[in-house]
This record gives structure tokens, sequence and C-alpha cells, in this order.
């Protein structure tokens, strides 16, 4: 099926070069990060961790998030999402695989990263975390490969795959639980250290993964005349609205506690990030616009004429996803390492070349799905007889 | 019968698979280390139940213009810690800190008067329980037999969780190769490459020769006490029962090792 991949329109080749050329400037750039060291980020003693463990924070929701539409369809036999669940699948792939990327940029020995399994330290929940990742993508991997090689071979898939993809589905969550733990169990990080670390990150999990994948799919269908259906779109949409209106209710009891309480250490990271702190603000702008496109995709998505439009609920769900990214990425992180133990603030923000491995870990990412769903499309339009008469497609 | 590609490729990658595994079940199972044959130490080494520090900060505080914080240069020369003069950049092992800073959860208006102008060194507290240990997934950071909370710079692939989950701010990384900023390297003792984590080892290599830490012999005050928690008549002890001891952050249950004596 991978021969489907490399023919293609100008239009593709021309994304697929702008991919590579970008992954080209990231990998120069993680070159000279190789050669000095992570010096040339913005991270400090202070600020240990920085933006490529937020983004990687980010992905590992957007990668469980494929569960919403790989459960409805499987266990639940909701047939209209047939044709979305592969979408969901292999952009789990792509998204654990950015995960892993961000995971190997970030350390300061990356040929040593086989260590971790040289020296299995049950203890450690990146340990678990690794297990859990290479697990998921390996999961994702085989259900969605076999499910569309049999498609292309015009069968059912074989009875073998049925415990792959049950397991697969109680996996899901279990990759974004696991990287709330390497956050909610350490102490003196008091952002960090609370019981609804866990549900939060699954809250903006389930909201910012499926609009994502409203947005590929209205994108396939204006590009690629691939239709996943108004109905799946429609559901997809209501599981966005739920799960986000949760994941800010989550957010407002964690300001709820820290302001009631008023424990002024549970409080700092918050008015850091929302008000600034000790002369310091960096971030303020950021989770501004974070909550206030919160807010806007709020009213989209609970309005149903609204939700209903597609002109909408496209722009609600770049609000989504935007919003999350600013808020479970850099505002999370930041907001657990300021203030610091000293309770004092170091302030940090990416430098160029950091951002730049970030973009090249992103195109790469998107690599993997442009050549994944090119797949896709070749063999579902292959079942298809479509005849385009007068600027009309006409499908049988 | 020559044999087939896919077969080929099934076979190969099940070896693969199959020698990864084993190699990685091995390790779980035998914890991960090949012992050491049994050693004896030398006879002229200090040993200890659990090495403890205590830090008169009366003394820190009368003896300041006089010291020079020649405690700080001892261990700096003696490890190889490099003068990065970058403040996002720093390496440092032990180090001079405000009051407020190095016990923020206690710093009200009376406590900050009371030790308005005393130094307090901070350096790895070598918790009883540790989080950095919890949480390095390679055990290259690692409580030895004395109690002293180790580090292996060889295997630290620098993922840092442990600098996110040490409460102190103990712990520094070598964003950049740190040789070029060591003053006048100390060949007894191995610097470091840059991506790796650093931080106090309470000078177990001076302890194996039969000496206390280089802060605590460098002192000219002896406003630094060195000695094993788990000897009853040691000094540390026997002081801790006299004197007014307080940890940083206790309420966290790490049970540092280091005690700033502040009657």
């Amino acid at each position: 099926m991978l021969e489907k991949a490399l023919v293609g329109s100008k239009k593709y080749l021309l994304w697929v070069l702008f991919l590579l050329s970008i992954i080209f400037i990231g990998f120069l750039c993680y070159l000279y990060q190789l050669k000095v060291g992570l010096g040339i980020t913005g991270l400090s003693r202070d600020v240990s961790w920085g933006f490529y463990i937020a983004n990687f924070t980010f992905l590992v929701g957007v990668a469980a998030s494929a569960v919403m539409v790989v459960l409805p369809y499987y266990w639940h036999n909701y047939k209209e999402f047939g044709r979305v669940t592969i979408l969901g699948e292999f952009l789990a792939v792509a998204a654990v695989s950015m995960c892993i990327l961000f995971v190997i940029v970030d350390l300061g020995q990356p040929m040593r990263a086989l260590n971790v399994l040289r020296y299995p330290t049950p203890n450690s929940i990146l340990f678990y975390d690794v297990i859990v990742l290479t697990v998921y993508l390996l999961l994702n991997l085989i259900c969605g490969w076999t499910i569309l090689h049999a498609e292309y071979k015009g069968t059912k898939y074989p009875s073998w795959l049925k415990p792959f993809i049950y397991l697969a589905i109680v996996w899901a969550p279990s990759i974004h639980i696991v990287t709330a733990f390497i956050y909610q169990g350490l102490p003196g990080r008091h952002f960090w250290l609370t019981a609804i670390m866990a549900p939060r990150f699954l809250a903006s999990a389930f909201s910012s993964g499926p609009a994502l994948i409203i947005i590929l799919a209205l994108l396939l269908k204006k590009i690629a005349n691939f239709d996943v259906g108004k109905k799946s779109i429609e559901t997809l949409a209501k599981i966005v609205a739920y799960a986000f209106v949760i994941n800010i209710l989550l957010f407002l009891f964690e300001v709820f506690t820290a302001f009631y309480s008023g424990i002024h250490s549970h409080q700092s990271p918050i008015k850091y990030l929302f008000y600034g702190f000790e002369g310091h603000a960096e971030w303020v702008p950021f989770m501004w616009t974070s909550y206030i496109l919160a807010a806007i995709a709020v009213v989209l998505l609970i309005v149903p004429s609204l939700r209903k439009n597609e002109t909408t609920l496209a722009f609600a769900c770049i609000a989504v996803f935007l919003s999350s990214w600013i808020d479970k990425g850099i505002g999370l992180i930041t907001g657990g390492f300021t203030p610091t133990p000293f309770e004092t603030v170091t302030p940090y923000t990416p430098t160029l070349p950091e951002v730049g491995i970030t973009l090249g870990v992103w195109a790469t990412g998107f690599l993997i799905l442009t050549i994944l769903y090119k797949i896709v499309l070749g063999v579902k339009s292959s079942k298809e007889l479509v005849v385009k008469h007068e600027g009309v497609l006409y499908k049988r | 019968m020559a044999i087939r590609r896919r077969t080929f490729l099934k076979l190969a990658g099940l070896t693969l698979f199959g020698t990864t595994a084993s190699a990685g079940l091995g390790n779980l199972i035998a914890s991960g280390e090949v012992k050491a044959r049994g050693y004896t130490k030398a006879s002229e080494s200090l040993i200890g139940k659990r090495w403890a520090m205590l830090i008169d900060v009366k003394k820190c505080k009368e003896g300041k213009d006089n010291c020079k914080l020649k405690c700080i240069e001892a261990c700096h020369s003696i490890h190889n810690v490099p003068s990065i003069p970058d403040k996002k950049r720093e390496v440092k092992w032990i180090w001079e800190e405000k009051f407020e800073y190095a016990f923020p959860e206690q710093a009200d208006e009376h406590f900050k008067q009371v030790f308005k102008d005393v130094p307090f060194l901070l350096l790895c507290n070598h918790c009883e329980n540790p989080p950095c240990v919890r949480v390095c997934p390679t055990r290259a950071t690692f409580k030895n037999e004395e109690g002293i909370t180790m580090m292996d710079f060889h295997r630290c692939i620098g993922c840092r969780f442990c600098m996110a989950a040490c409460p102190f701010g103990a712990r520094s990384f070598n964003w950049i190769d740190p040789r070029p900023y060591i003053k006048k390297v100390n060949p007894e003792f191995p610097t470091r490459t840059q991506g790796v984590v650093g931080k106090c080892l309470f000078c177990y290599q001076r302890l194996a020769q039969g000496k206390i830490p280089a802060c605590v012999e460098a002192c000219p005050e002896k406003a630094l006490i060195f000695g094993d928690l788990g000897d009853e008549k040691s000094e540390v002890n026997r002081i801790l029962k006299e004197r007014v001891a307080i940890r940083r952050k206790a309420e966290l249950g790490t049970h540092p090792s280091v005690f700033y004596l502040i009657d």
C-alpha cells in the first residue's frame, strides 16, 4: 500500500517538499544543539523543562484521543464512525511519533537514551511512560494498517486483530494518565501536585484531539474529496463540547481551591501565569489568549446551530486546539517551575533554535500523518467509483 | 529452498525483539545490577550508616567577614565545578542563600528580621526518602549504603526528571560543556560532560580516604559539623539533642540529612 504515498498531485508533492524543508531546518538546529548542548535553549537551572516537554505533554493527549473515535465504532458498533476511525488511529501514530521525538530532543545525552531499557526502573514514572507510549504506537500501527490492508484486499479484517483493537481502546487513557503522573507525584511543585491533574489531562485530550480530527476531516473534504460524513462530524463535535467544558470546569476547580483556601504557594503559579508575579509576566498574554479562545470555543460549541455549521465548528475546533496547546503545553510547564523552589521567578522563553527544532518535530509528525492519510485516501478512492462531470462529482 | 525475504524479516525481527526483551527482563529480575564482588574498604576510610551535616548559622553570620566562604571555594575547586557567569547556565554544588529563599514557607516578617544578615549554606540534603532517586529512569542517581544520594555521571541520560522532582533546587544541569569554565582542573576528581546532572555527593571519595567533606574541613569557624546520624553516640546526634535544628521543607517527608542550627 505504501506505493500510494509515492505518487500524487503537484500540490501533494509541494506539501511534502515543504514539510521536508522544515524538517531539514529543524535537523540543522538539532545538530547545533547536539554540539553545544541544551544551553542553546532558553532553559535554566530553575526552569529545566520547557517547550519540548510542553509539546510532548500536549501531543500525548492528541494521541490518546484516538480512542474517542475507535471506542464508539468498535465497542458500541457506531457505524457512522466507519470512515473517521482510521483517521483517528493514524493521527495517534503521528502524535506518538512526535512525542517520542520531543523526549529525545530534550535529552542531554540522547545517545544514552537506551539506558532506560538497559536499566529498567519500575519506581520511575518515565519508565512506564516509555512502555505505554511504545506499545500504544505499535497497537495503533498494527490496527490501522491491518484494517486498511483488509479493505485494500476487499475483505474484512482478520479475527486475530480484535484483541488488539480492544487493547488499544483500554490502553489509550493509560498513556495520558501515566504522563500526568510524571507531574502530579512530585513534592514541592505546587501547580502540579493535584489529584485532578490526570482527569484534567484526559478532559483536555478528549477535546483537543477530536477537535484536530474534525479540522483534518473538514480539510480532507475540501482538498481531497474525502467525506467522513456529516453525522460523524456532528457526533465528534458533541464529544469536543462535553470534554472541553469539563476541562474548563476542572481548571476553575483548581482556581477555587487555590484562592478560597488562601494558601499562598497554591496561588503563586496561577498568579504568575495570569497576572504576573514579583514583576514577571512573561506568559500572561499567552494564558489570556488561551482562555479567551476557550470562552469563544465554548459558545460556538454549546449553541447547537453554531456547532452544526461547519464554518463556525471549524473555528471552534481551531480555538479549542490552540487554547489547549497553550494551556496544557507551555502554561503547564512554566507554571510548574514558577515560582522556583526558592519562591523566586526565573523567566523562561524559548530561543530561536529551540523553536526551530520544535517545528522540525511537528513537521516530521505531519509528514507521517500526510503519508498515512494519503494511503488511506488512495485505498478508499480505489474502492469507489467517482466520476467528475462538468465540475460535479458523481459517486456510486 | 532459499529462505524467503518475508520469512527472513520475520525471523530477524523476532530475534531482535527476543534479545532485547530477554536482556531487559533479565535486568529487571536481577534489579539491573551485576553485584560487584565483595570488597573491603580501606582501613582508613570513614564508615557511617547515614551521613549528615549540621550547619551552625550563628557561626556563619559571625564569621562571614572572616571566612570568605571558603567552604564553597573548597568544594567547587576540588570537584571541578565550573564558574559559569550566566545565571541560567550556572552549576553549583553548595551555595549561599538568604533565609527567605532557603526557607520560603517559613519566611514571615518576624523570621526574616531575625535572620536578616544570616547566610544560609545550601547543598544537596541527601534525603532519607529522596524524590530524585524515585523518579530517575536509569538509576543514575541512587542511595548508597551510607545514606549518600549518589550520581553516576556516566549513566545519566540528561532527562532532568530529578531536577523537577527535587524540592530543594539542589541539582544543576550541565547545559554546556563545563570544562572551559573550570579555572584549574583537579586531576583527582572527574570533570563532567555536557548534558548530565550534577550535585553535591557529600565527598564520598574523601570519606573513602578517611577525610571529612571538603567544605567542613575548609570552614575556619567550625560552623559545619559532619557525622553519622546512624551512630547514637556521634557528635551530630549529641548536638541535635541539645540544640534547635530545622530542616528545609520538612513537611514534604523527604527527611533531609542537612540540619540548620538556629539557636
